[in-house]
C-alpha cells in the first residue's frame, strides 16, 4: 500500500468558472504537486476531461479520486495506473533555421525522431513530436548542443482501455428526471 | 400545474423571492456597497423575511449555523463584497467542516470591475472555494433562480454544507423575466448512494457474531433525522453506545446504553473499550483524529462496520471492513431487523466498571467539590438541575466545552451545538442567538469561557436589539483554559499569553442593558442559575471558576485511546 505510483486521474466535469480552482484546491490541501494536467473537451458534449497525473500511493491516489469526486460539478473521476491507459504527450522544439543547413547532424536527428515540421521561417523552425515522455525527452536533449531556442511539452492526454460509462451516468439522471 | 406570468423584476427582488420559496424567514447578515440593491428588497419584503443584524458578518454565519443545527433548516447569511465576504469565511469553514446546512450570500462589485481591483473586491470564489460544498458566481440576473435553488438544494441534500453565492451588484439591478423551480437534482451529484442490501446483510451477520460489540455514533444520526431508528437499533441490538462530540444529544443522556462520549477529552471506558471492543458500529461519524487518537493503535483489534453518507469517508481514516453505504435513516431501518438483541451483561459491567473508576477520580470533583474554588463542572450540573435536561447548551471551544460536553444532560436531539471540527473560539454567542431563533420555545444556554467570549462579545448588541432570550454563562479562569493545560502538561508550565486581564463581564452586559451577574462562591451558584433560566429576557452570568483547573480524562495528542489519563 505504500509503494509511490504514477498514477492518471481522469475527472469527467461540467465546464464551470472555478472548477480548476477547486479541484487543484484538493491537492493543494494535501502539498502534493501535479506531473501534469491537461483539460479538454471530452467525447460528451458539454462535459470536460481533466487529465492529471501524480506519484503517490495507492492509498493516497483512492482517496484523492473520493474527494475530487465529491465535487458537486464533477461527475466522475477515475485513477489508472499507466498500464490501464494509453497515453501520450506532445512537445514543441523552436531552434534557428539557419542550423537546418548548418548542422547536417540536425537533419538526422530530426529524421530519425519521427518529429513533423510545423513551421519553418527564415528565422527559426518549429518541430512538433508526439510520444511517450521518453521519446520527447531524447529528442530534447538530442536538439540541445545546437541551441534551442524555446522548448515546450503538454501535460500527459490519456484515454483508458476500460470503458469510463460517463454516458450511462448522465442518461440514468436524465431518466430518473423525466420518469 | 398552472404557469404563472412571469413577473419582470430586479436581481435583487429574485433573490428575496427565491429565499421565500425556500422557505426562508430569517436571515442573518451586514449590509455593505455591493449588496444594498438586495437590502433594499429586503426593507421592502421585511414583513415576509426577517433580518437580523449581528455585529460582525462572523457572527452572521455563526448564527445561521445555531439557528441550522436547532431547527435543521437551513441558515442563511448574507454580507457586502470585500471585507464583509472575508468575516463570513471562518463561519463557512467551520460549516464545512461540521456538516451545517448554510447558504451565504455575498454582493460583489460590478461585473466589468471585475479583476480591476475596486473598491471592497476580493475574489471570494477563490478564497472560499477550499471551504465551501459548492460555489458560484452570478453576474447576470437570468442566472439567480437556477443557481439560488441549486444553492438550497446542494446546501441541504446528501452531507449538508455550506453554499456560497457571489453576485455582482449590476446583476442585482438589472431586470428579468423571474419564474422559479425548486432543484430536484444535478446531473454530476448524487448527494445519497444508493443503499446497497448486500452490504446490510453483511453488517449484519458481523454484528450477530460479535461478543463485544460497540456502537459509535456521530452527528449524521441528528443531520439524517434517524434518531428514533437509532434508538430502535440500540435497543433492539441491546449494543453499547457511544458519542463523537457531534453526535451529542442524539440519544438522551440517561438512557441506559448510553455509555458516554469517545475522544480527547471523552469518558474513561468508551476510549479504553474502542481498543477491546470485536466490531466499531460506526453510524454518521468521520472518524477525526480527536477520537481516534493514534491510528496506528486505534480499534486494530475490530471489525469495523461504517454507516455513512458520504463514500470519501469510508476508509478515509480507519478501515472500513463492512461499509454500509447510504442515508442511515435508511439503513438503520433495514439494518435493525437482521440484528439479534443481546444481553452482553459482562461486557455493559466493564463499561460500568470504567465509569465507576471515572466517576471516583475525575466525575466527583468536577460536579461535587468540595475544594474552595468553583468549578466548571459544578456550574453545568446546576444548568442541567434547572432545565431538566431540556436545553439547547451551546458552546464555544476549550475547557468549558469539553467539560459542558461531559456533563450537561440531554433529553432530546438537537440539544448540543458546538464547533468541533474547527474548534472555532468565538462561536457560541452568536451561535446561541440563531440556535434560540430556531427552537423558540426552548431555553438556550450558551457556555463559553472569557477567552472565546472576548472574540465576538459584540453580539452583545444583537441580543441586545433583538432581545433574544438567551442565557450566557462565562466561565471565567482569566486564562485561556485550555492551551494553559497543555502548557502545563506538556510544556513544564511556560504559560506564554494565556493568562488575560478581563474586564468587569457584568459591567459590559449591563451596558447592553441585559441583566448581569457575577458568581464567585459556591453557595451563590445554585440560586443564580435558577435565577438566570426562570429570566424570560437575556441574561448574563459570569461564574468564576478555579483559576488552574485541568480536564481529565485526556489524550496526549498522538497517543493511542488506551493510553487515556485520568490525571
Amino acid at each position: 500500500m505504500s509503494d509511490i505510483n504514477r498514477y492518471t486521474i481522469s475527472i469527467y466535469t461540467e465546464n464551470n468558472v472555478g472548477l480548476l480552482n477547486r479541484v487543484s484546491a484538493i491537492f493543494l490541501k494535501r502539498h502534493i504537486n501535479f506531473l501534469s494536467f491537461s483539460t479538454s473537451q471530452s467525447e460528451i458534449p458539454n462535459v470536460f476531461r481533466f487529465v492529471i497525473v501524480v506519484k503517490v500511493t495507492e492509498d493516497k491516489i483512492i482517496k484523492l479520486v473520493q474527494q475530487i469526486e465529491k465535487q458537486i460539478d464533477v461527475i466522475k473521476a477515475f485513477y489508472h495506473t499507466d498500464e490501464e491507459t494509453i497515453f501520450q504527450e506532445s512537445a514543441l522544439y523552436k531552434v534557428k533555421s539557419s542550423y537546418l543547413f548548418e548542422e547536417r547532424q540536425i537533419q538526422n536527428i530530426i529524421k530519425d525522431s519521427h518529429a513533423n515540421i510545423v513551421t519553418v521561417s527564415p528565422e527559426f523552425f518549429v518541430i512538433e513530436k508526439t510520444g511517450f515522455r521518453h521519446e520527447t525527452e531524447k529528442l530534447r536533449e538530442d536538439l540541445a548542443p545546437y541551441g534551442l531556442l524555446q522548448f515546450v511539452r503538454s501535460g500527459r492526454i490519456s484515454v483508458t482501455k476500460a470503458p469510463m460509462g460517463i454516458s450511462e451516468i448522465l442518461n440514468n439522471f436524465n431518466n430518473q428526471n423525466n420518469g | 400545474m398552472e404557469k404563472q406570468p412571469p413577473l419582470h423584476i430586479s436581481g435583487a427582488e429574485a433573490v428575496i423571492r427565491c429565499l421565500l420559496a425556500e422557505g426562508a424567514d430569517l436571515i442573518y447578515g451586514y449590509p455593505g456597497g455591493a449588496i444594498m440593491p438586495i437590502y433594499d428588497e429586503l426593507y421592502k419584503f421585511s414583513d415576509q423575511l426577517r433580518h437580523v443584524l449581528t455585529r460582525h458578518e462572523q457572527g452572521a454565519t455563526h448564527a445561521a449555523q445555531g439557528f441550522a443545527r436547532t431547527s435543521g433548516k437551513v441558515g442563511i447569511a448574507m454580507a457586502t463584497s470585500g471585507p464583509g465576504a472575508t468575516n463570513l469565511v471562518t463561519g463557512i469553514a467551520d460549516a464545512q467542516i461540521d456538516s451545517t446546512p448554510m447558504v451565504c450570500i455575498t454582493g460583489q462589485v460590478a461585473s466589468h470591475l471585475l479583476g480591476s481591483d475596486a473598491f471592497q473586491e476580493t475574489d471570494i470564489i477563490g478564497i472560499s472555494t477550499p471551504v465551501t460544498k459548492w460555489n458560484y458566481q452570478i453576474t447576470k440576473a437570468s442566472e439567480i433562480p437556477e443557481i439560488m435553488a441549486k444553492a438550497f438544494y446542494v446546501a441541504s441534500s446528501g452531507r449538508p454544507g455550506p453554499v456560497l453565492i457571489d453576485i455582482t451588484k449590476d446583476a442585482q439591478f438589472e431586470m428579468f423575466d423571474f419564474s422559479y423551480e425548486k432543484c430536484k437534482g444535478v446531473r454530476s451529484y448524487q448527494p445519497i448512494p444508493q443503499l446497497q442490501l448486500n452490504q446490510v446483510e453483511a453488517a449484519a451477520k458481523a454484528i450477530n457474531v460479535a461478543k463485544k460489540p460497540m456502537i459509535v455514533w456521530g452527528q449524521g444520526v441528528i443531520l439524517g433525522e434517524a434518531e428514533e431508528e437509532f434508538k430502535n437499533f440500540v435497543e433492539s441490538s441491546g449494543i453499547p453506545a457511544v458519542w463523537t462530540i457531534l453526535g451529542l444529544s442524539a440519544l438522551p443522556t440517561k438512557h441506559p446504553l448510553n455509555m458516554g462520549m469517545v475522544g480527547m477529552h471523552g469518558n474513561y471506558g468508551p476510549n479504553l473499550l474502542t481498543n477491546e471492543c470485536d466490531v466499531l458500529i460506526a453510524i454518521g461519524m468521520r472518524f477525526d483524529d480527536r477520537v481516534t487518537g493514534n491510528l496506528a493503535t486505534y480499534a486494530k483489534q475490530a471489525k469495523v462496520v461504517h454507516l455513512e453518507i458520504d463514500p470519501a469517508e469510508i476508509s478515509k481514516n480507519v478501515h472500513a471492513h463492512y461499509p454500509v453505504l447510504g442515508d442511515c435513516k435508511k439503513s438503520l431501518s433495514a439494518l435493525t431487523p437482521l440484528v439479534e438483541y443481546k444481553e452482553l451483561t459482562n461486557w455493559k459491567a466493564e463499561f460500568a466498571a470504567h465509569m465507576a473508576t471515572e466517576f471516583d477520580k475525575v466525575i466527583k470533583g468536577d460536579i461535587q467539590p468540595t475544594k474552595e474554588g468553583l468549578t466548571m463542572g459544578e456550574a453545568i450540573a446546576s444548568i442541567n438541575k434547572h432545565t431538566g435536561g431540556d436545553a439547547v447548551i451551546v458552546t464555544d471551544v476549550g475547557q468549558h466545552q469539553m467539560v459542558a460536553c461531559r456533563y450537561a444532560e440531554f433529553i432530546r436531539s438537537k440539544s448540543s451545538v458546538t464547533s468541533g471540527g474547527l474548534g472555532t473560539m468565538g462561536f457560541a454567542l452568536p451561535a446561541a442567538i440563531g440556535a434560540k431563533m430556531g427552537a423558540h420555545d426552548r431555553h438556550v444556554v450558551a457556555v463559553i469561557g472569557d477567552g472565546g467570549y472576548q472574540m465576538t462579545i459584540q453580539e452583545l448588541g444583537t441580543i441586545f436589539q433583538t432581545g433574544t432570550a438567551v442565557k450566557i454563562v462565562v466561565l471565567n479562569n482569566d486564562y485561556l483554559g485550555m492551551v494553559r493545560q497543555w502548557q502545563q502538561l506538556f510544556f513544564d508550565k511556560r504559560y506564554a499569553s494565556t493568562e488575560m486581564t478581563n474586564p468587569d463581564f457584568v459591567i459590559i452586559a449591563k451596558g447592553y442593558n441585559i441583566d448581569a451577574k457575577r458568581v464567585t462562591k459556591r453557595e451563590e451558584l445554585d440560586q443564580a442559575v435558577g435565577e438566570m433560566i426562570a429570566s424570560d429576557k437575556p441574561y448574563f452570568l459570569e461564574v468564576c471558576v478555579e483559576k488552574e483547573d485541568n480536564v481529565f480524562p485526556m489524550i496526549p495528542t498522538g497517543a493511542s485511546v488506551s493510553d487515556i489519563r485520568l490525571q
